[in-house]
């Protein structure tokens, strides 16, 4: 969903290059807050991860393919900020070195399908691990705000491309959303199985487990 | 904890360099609409900036599968040390500022 150069206009691209900046800015602040010294290496294994992981698009319906995200699960295992910072290295260094996803839409990129995720992803998810609770709550938590996650990227990248005039709202919003309703379901089922591993093996790692 | 995060980034390596020859080709979400919905063309020629491996694919290597993995294997590590480095130049400079 990577949006590239030329589908979002100057009037939209600049602001939302400013709101990333700042937002990634007070991340950087954040740090401290979520994790200790020792931890650190862990923001290099999670940016790691999600840029392999985001390599292995798998098909859905239609001729259509979709890959992980990871903003949600980077979220759930470091904290909301320090995962801003993961998806945003993750972001820069695909548009920088591999052309994925244009310049002048790294900051919309960095908004749709990093911040909404570790932010409003993360937001969602404890809400309903707190709501239910346990290992159980965890999981669960993580499989829908993971969906939620993937259809918020979309819906933003749906606006931004519509109010940029290259497409009708009308259009562009069904269809993102339809087809990013099954590449969901693939966010889900990444994240839920990842994060049962490492339940598994380095429980105390998990940045937040829900209350009992 | 040194063990874990080796094994961590082992992990990200394998998927990048073992798994992705078969990730599926097709176009992701947003490819496929801008392709059924015709605006696809509005980024032709658009780009601002040639990187220096496009499209995960490391140019001069011509079998595709060995482009393609040593593409995953040297993003993997870059976006390791990045958000790596990232994580430990914040930490610093925010414990400085504290202690001021």
């Amino acid at each position: 969903m990577h949006i590239p150069d030329g589908f979002l206009d100057t009037k939209i691209w600049a602001p939302m290059s400013v709101v990333a900046a700042g937002i990634v800015a007070y991340a950087s602040k954040q740090v401290n807050k979520e994790l200790g010294e020792k931890q650190i290496p862990l923001m290099g294994v999670m940016g790691a991860f999600v840029f392999a992981a985001q390599m292995i698009n798998f098909p859905v319906a239609g001729g259509t393919s979709g890959h992980f995200l990871g903003g949600l699960l980077s979220a759930v295992l470091l904290g909301p900020w320090s995962a801003v910072l993961v998806m945003t290295a993750n972001f820069i260094v695909q548009c920088l070195l591999f052309q994925d996803g244009g310049l002048t839409a790294l900051g919309a990129n960095i908004f749709n399908m990093g911040i909404l995720g570790c932010l409003v992803g993360y937001a969602i998810y404890k809400a309903i691990a707190n709501a239910i609770g346990g290992n159980k709550g965890l999981l669960i938590g993580t499989a829908v705000a993971a969906w939620c996650s993937v259809m918020l990227a979309s819906a933003g990248c749906a606006i931004e491309i519509a109010l940029s005039g290259t497409i009708p709202f009308s259009l562009v919003f069904p269809a993102m959303m339809g087809v990013h309703t099954l590449i969901g379901l693939g966010e889900a089922l990444i994240s839920t199985v990842a994060l049962s591993y490492v339940l598994k093996v380095r429980e105390d790692i998990i940045f937040d487990v829900p209350k009992v | 904890m040194k063990k874990e995060i080796l094994f961590g980034l082992l992990i990200a390596l394998v998927i990048a360099v073992f798994i992705s020859p078969f990730a599926s080709k097709s176009p992701d979400g947003l490819d496929k609409t801008a392709e059924d919905l015709k605006f696809v063309d509005k980024a032709e020629g658009k780009t601002v900036i040639s990187a220096p491996i496009p499209d995960y694919a490391v140019p001069g290597i011509s079998n595709e599968v060995v482009a393609g993995s040593s593409a995953g294997l040297i993003g993997t590590l870059v976006v390791f040390g990045v958000a790596y480095g990232a994580g430990k130049v914040f930490q610093k400079k925010n414990n400085q500022s504290k202690s001021l």
